[in-house]
């Protein structure tokens, strides 16, 4: 039922998709259409099969059952590029950017621009400027993508899709990463596409999200279609049992237990990622966290929030500087073995690069860090692996057959909730979360907020980054705000608000408080701080 | 209902070939069909030549069960065959010459391998050179070694006497039981000594927790890292281990040919990767085992020795083995869904 007031047919019509990989089906006999000039948005819990859909749509799976016509008519891409020829372009949920080459041979690769078969360089790196430019980005392309940030690499991700200029753009959970800001360029951006006739596909998780852009919305439920609405029709109350099939209230629930002793206190502590010679990308921060407490972490792109808890965690060895004290005592970490021995834990941003070993099974990647202790003597004991892993990740709500599965073959939401799982295992006293929702369903996404309630009753300190604007208000305890790697704000609870939150990570307002709203050019500025 | 059974039978069946131990046993099978079809006038029958195929086939697994353990850690050793020839030459030397005990010249003779396990370990770990280029380095290196040791000449029972005549000598015992056949002539010892290395990397890989550690670090380094896995050292150790094997190799070679020869073993190192990444160990680290490099060595070792008794000339039979092994790591590619 398109709501638009076009009678041509639907730019693409999947019917009756069923999917099995070996004996488990994820897909039964999915209905699936996208008009031109629409926003549907798919959503679904974790492992509802929203990815795997897009993936047939976008040729990356092959092998189905079920029918898919595109214009009209019937089509079967049998691979990404049969599909960009299609006129279907889809950014992936796991991005696929090719890290040692350049932003521009990135854009570009698969449709390299060439002469006589010599590429054209200078072409390529101006059109990457313009496209990059239209999401507000100035970046130097000759650089290869793994040296950017991940929220940057998420936009490079977006840049490459948008350069195929087709008439259906799949985007799977393409702000996972990103800031308020960026977001709302994309969004505009999305405005644009719509206006042209483009059909997209929107994948998420995040209610706000859909309540801004859906003009549709289709709900799977461990992949079969639960139903297919108008945005308008469909309150949010009622998509959320749709989703998770039964009621959820929208509050977060924070319960600020009594807080204990300190656990954490940074003295100008500052991070040279690439060691002491280098720039620093933290510089003379001082924090401390009560036992009990979660301090969240706010910054834009470019702000260091990562790297302090990196630096923090040991990973970049002795590049950093300035005292630590764990619990009072003073330490001096310089691996991630030693913080961990310490009981200090980091959740990373990017599970697929630093969180998970893709090629183990959930139990070897869940019990990971925690394995000097399972395995006394040197020997491993199977079984108390698996009894410690279910202990750890029954509570988080991660349904799969068995333990022993690939974590690679999981969905993006489960695999994310194995990373979070590992740390738990360690029975960590201080945890250090880099967007820790990422990715994850809003039914699971309640459990974690709830456990992370239960981890500081239990005396837990938390240290908290998330780009989500209201996690960060709802969750922390108190709020520090970096810019430029300096802290440029401290709020507490009450004091904190998205507007005043947002104008110190632009370096606008100082710890003295002066507050005034960014003007949009200085806005447009401080956002590009790659 | 029989259809059902049979129909779950297929499906188990479908995903047991479907892993990578099915592919490479799937291979095993098909040699062993060669075997069948081309049996040289029923030689391939004879108990003798499943002897020979196996004891021809136990030093390069020794190899294997090393290599097996640095490619899981997402690494290469290119010096097993090297350290062989260093290992064979200095034990000929301490059983022959310096009329060494059993007890002391393999403990030695595996420290000699383990040292030069271990410097590669350290210039590809800690250092962080290119496994391949710091392994490339080891492999020339103690191929030198091998030939100061041994003067550029096979180290045999023939020795100088003052005056420059040449004098016999026994077989040292250590040889003698090594170079063995027991069980009433059936198995030679050096498969057993194959068997007994498989079984500790097995146990290692499997159960030791340094083993879920190594394919942490092969499947994904970083992330490894930042769990607190030990990189430098369980990396370091996997060469160590890959020294240590190319050493029991060292002894066994130069047990079988009673001489110590500094040109043994040249592109052993390349027979050994060829049998692991036959079993299915992917060559880009973190999938793989020691079952699937079992079925790799059998494999080889069959597909040699059916195109040996059915008199292949070397040159053919070359070729063959080249082709052969493309063929079976083309059906051995995981496939994609
Ligand atoms: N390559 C694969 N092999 C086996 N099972 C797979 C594979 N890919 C996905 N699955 C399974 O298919 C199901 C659907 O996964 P999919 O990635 O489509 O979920 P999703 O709806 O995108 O979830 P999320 O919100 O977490 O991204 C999951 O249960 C997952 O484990
Ligand atoms: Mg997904």
């Amino acid at each position: 039922m398109p709501d638009s007031a076009s009678t041509l047919a639907p730019l693409v019509r999947m019917t009756g998709v069923t999917k099995r990989f070996g004996p488990v089906t994820v897909l039964r006999q999915v209905d699936f259409e996208v008009w031109p000039g629409e926003v549907h948005v798919l959503a679904g819990e974790n492992g509802a099969g929203k990815s795997t859909l897009i993936k047939i749509l976008g040729g990356v799976h092959t092998d189905f059952e079920g029918s898919l016509e595109v214009h009209g008519r019937p089509a079967r891409p049998r691979s990404p590029t049969e599909a960009a020829a299609l006129g279907v372009s889809v950014i992936h949920q796991e991005l696929s950017l090719v890290g040692p080459m350049s932003v521009s041979d990135n854009i570009f690769l698969g449709q390299t621009l060439t002469r006589g078969g010599w590429v054209r360089d200078g072409p390529q790196r101006q059109q990457t400027r313009r496209l990059l430019a239209e999401l507000g980005l100035e970046l130097d392309v000759r650089r290869p993508v793994e040296e950017f940030a991940m929220a940057t690499r998420q936009m490079i991700e977006i840049a490459k899709a948008l350069s195929r200029r087709t008439d259906v753009i799949v985007m799977d959970e393409p702000t996972s990463a990103l800031n308020g800001p960026e977001v709302d360029r994309l969004f505009n951006l999305i405005g644009q596409l719509k206006g042209q006739g483009c059909g997209i596909v929107y994948i998420t998780h995040k209610m706000e999200e859909i309540e801004r852009i859906a003009d549709r919305i289709t709900v799977l439920r461990d992949g079969v279609r639960v139903g297919s609405a108008p945005a308008g029709q469909l309150p949010s109350a009622e998509l959320i049992r749709w989703m998770v099939g039964r009621e959820l209230n929208e509050q977060f629930p924070r319960h600020t237990p009594r807080l204990g002793a300190e656990r954490l206190r940074l003295e100008n502590f500052s991070v040279y990622p690439e060691g002491g010679s280098g720039r620093a990308s933290v510089q003379g921060i001082n924090l401390s966290v009560r036992s009990g407490e979660i301090v969240g972490v706010g910054g834009l792109q470019g702000s260091g929030a990562s790297d302090l808890l990196l630096g923090l965690f040991g990973a970049y060895g002795d590049g950093t500087r300035g005292r630590v004290q764990l619990e009072g005592r003073p330490v001096r970490i310089r691996a991630p073995r030693q913080a961990i021995a310490a009981g200090v834990a980091l959740l990373t941003n990017d599970r697929k690069a630093t969180g998970l070993v893709l090629s183990l099974s959930i139990v070897a990647n869940a019990t990971l860090a925690g394995l000097n202790r399972l395995s006394p003597g040197g020997w491993r004991r199977p079984r108390l692996e698996e009894v410690a892993s279910e202990r750890v990740i029954r509570p988080l709500g991660l349904r799969t057959a068995s333990f022993d599965l690939e974590v690679g073959a999981l969905s993006g939401g489960n695999q994310q909730k194995v990373a979070i799982a590992k740390w738990l295992q360690i029975e960590p006293r201080l945890l250090l979360l880099d967007e820790p929702t990422r990715g994850i369903d809003i039914g699971a996404k309640h459990e974690i907020y709830h456990l992370m309630n239960q981890w500081t009753a239990q005396g837990i300190a938390i240290l908290l980054i998330t780009s989500e604007m209201p996690e960060l208000l709802a969750l922390s305890d108190r709020v520090i705000v970096l810019h430029r790697g300096r802290v440029t704000a401290e709020f507490d609870r009450a004091s904190a608000t998205p507007e005043r939150v947002l104008s110190a990570a632009m370096g606008t307002e100082r710890l003295s408080g002066n507050q005034r709203d960014p003007t949009p050019a200085e806005f447009d500025r401080r956002t590009q701080a790659g | 209902m029989d259809n059902g059974a049979m129909r779950r039978g297929g499906e188990w069946l479908k995903q047991v070939l479907s892993g990578p131990a099915g592919r490479a046993f799937i291979a095993l099978v098909l040699v062993a069909l060669v075997g069948v079809i081309f049996n040289a006038e029923g030689a391939f029958y004879k108990i003798a030549t499943h002897r020979d195929a196996l004891r021809q086939a136990s030093v390069y697994g020794i190899l294997a069960c090393g290599m097996t353990l640095v490619i899981i850690g997402g690494g290469i050793d290119l010096a097993v065959g090297s350290i062989l020839a260093l290992v064979a030459v200095s034990c000929a030397t301490l059983a022959i010459h310096w009329n060494w005990s059993s007890w002391l010249a393999i403990p030695a003779c595996l420290l000699i391998g383990g040292c030069c396990g271990g410097l590669s370990g350290f210039t590809a770990a800690r250092l962080r050179v290119q496994p391949f280029i710091a392994t490339l380095a080891m492999m020339v290196f103690a191929r030198g070694m091998a030939k100061y040791v041994s003067g550029g000449m096979k180290v045999s029972t023939a020795v100088q006497n003052p005056d420059g005549t040449y004098r016999y000598v026994d077989v040292p015992p250590l040889f003698e039981a090594i170079d063995r056949r027991i069980l009433g002539d059936t198995v030679p010892v050096v498969t057993l000594i194959f068997a007994a290395c498989l079984a500790v990397a097995w146990a290692a890989l499997a159960w030791h927790r340094w083993g879920r550690q190594i394919y942490a670090i092969g499947g994904n380094e970083e992330a490894a890292r930042l769990s607190g896995v030990p990189v430098v050292f369980a990396k370091l150790w996997a060469y160590v281990m890959s020294g240590v094997f190319a050493g029991v190799a060292g002894i066994c070679q130069a047990a079988q040919e009673h001489q110590g020869d500094p040109e043994a073993g040249v592109g052993y190192e390349l027979i050994a990767i060829a049998m692991v990444v036959m079993g299915g160990t992917s060559l880009m680290g973190g999938r793989g085992g020691m079952g699937l490099t079992l079925l790799g060595v059998l494999t080889i070792g069959y597909l040699d020795k059916i195109l040996s008794i059915n008199a292949v000339p070397e040159a053919g039979r070359l070729m063959l083995t080249g082709t052969i092994i493309v063929a079976a790591v083309l059906t051995q590619r995981r496939r994609r869904s």
